[in-house]
């Protein structure tokens, strides 16, 4: 996990999961064109997305395609963000029940 | 062959034949993928992704198109209305291996031209494979795929 924040603290790799999510299976080539910065700056940063998994590869015959795998984020969002979530609808639904409650009350439906 | 829309890749503390088993045995899909995954795995053989519950609604179904136990696995993948509709006919190749002391597992799927199909498999497979690596790592699965599985009626 601790590779995932650390692959995620700078900011040209989210540009090019932003990137990847915007279209899955591209070249080294590909994204280094569309990228404000060297060729080798974006193979290094590939290659840190590809060690914390948060990036796919695919050959395809000779080339090498990049897919954003947002599986590492779900394990963190899962963690911590799912049981707040889990909170947030349970209280929604009582605030819905509490309006149903009222309506029911003032004769509306 | 066109590139695959979508690649994932989960790394899971576990050995090789219990994730695969995990993929192929019903009794073990349901544990954390709300379905049970039904066939006999044999080469052209239907299998079916059947929703657990009292409906036991069939969600997807296709064929077995290629089976390596218990490093590969490739199937064809369909809504059941779409049966026999190649252009909303789709593939999903899995791939165990063993790394270090892990298991990886890899699911590319592709032909994805429904886009129905597309979106919701583009927010499931995380799901259901985070879902899957706490399953084997923890005898738990994810509690955001049980509700998922429920919102489908």
């Amino acid at each position: 996990m601790e590779k995932v924040f650390r692959a995620l603290a700078d900011p040209s790799r989210r540009m090019l999961l932003d990137r990847l999510f915007a279209r899955g299976g591209q070249t080294l080539s590909a994204l280094a064109a569309d990228m404000p910065m060297s060729r080798q700056a974006v193979t290094k940063h590939l290659a840190i997305l590809e060690e914390a998994n948060l990036v796919s590869v695919h050959w395809q015959g000779r080339e090498k395609l990049h897919y954003l795998n947002p599986v590492p984020i779900g394990e963190i969002v899962h963690r911590w963000v799912g049981k707040f979530e889990d909170a947030r609808v349970e209280s929604l639904t009582g605030f819905k029940a509490g309006i149903e409650e009222k309506e029911k009350k003032h004769g509306r439906t | 062959m066109a590139a695959p829309e979508f690649v994932y890749t989960v790394y899971i503390a576990a050995p090789v034949e219990r994730v695969w088993n995990a993929l192929v045995d019903g009794d073990l899909t349901r544990q954390y993928w709300g379905h049970e995954n039904r066939s006999d795995w044999k080469p052209g053989s239907r299998w079916e992704h059947v929703r657990v519950g009292p409906g036991g609604e069939v969600d997807i179904a296709g064929r077995v198109i290629e089976i390596d136990p218990p490093r590969k696995l490739v199937t064809s993948w369909f809504s059941p209305g779409d049966e026999g509709n190649e252009a909303r006919t789709s593939r999903v190749t899995y791939e165990v291996s063993e790394v270090g002391a892990e298991a990886r597992l890899v699911v590319t799927h592709s032909d994805l031209n429904e886009p129905n199909m597309r979106a919701g498999v583009s927010s499931g497979w995380p799901l259901v494979l985070s879902s899957l690596k706490s399953f084997l790592e923890t005898g738990k699965g994810l509690d955001a795929l049980d509700k998922r599985v429920k919102e489908l009626g």
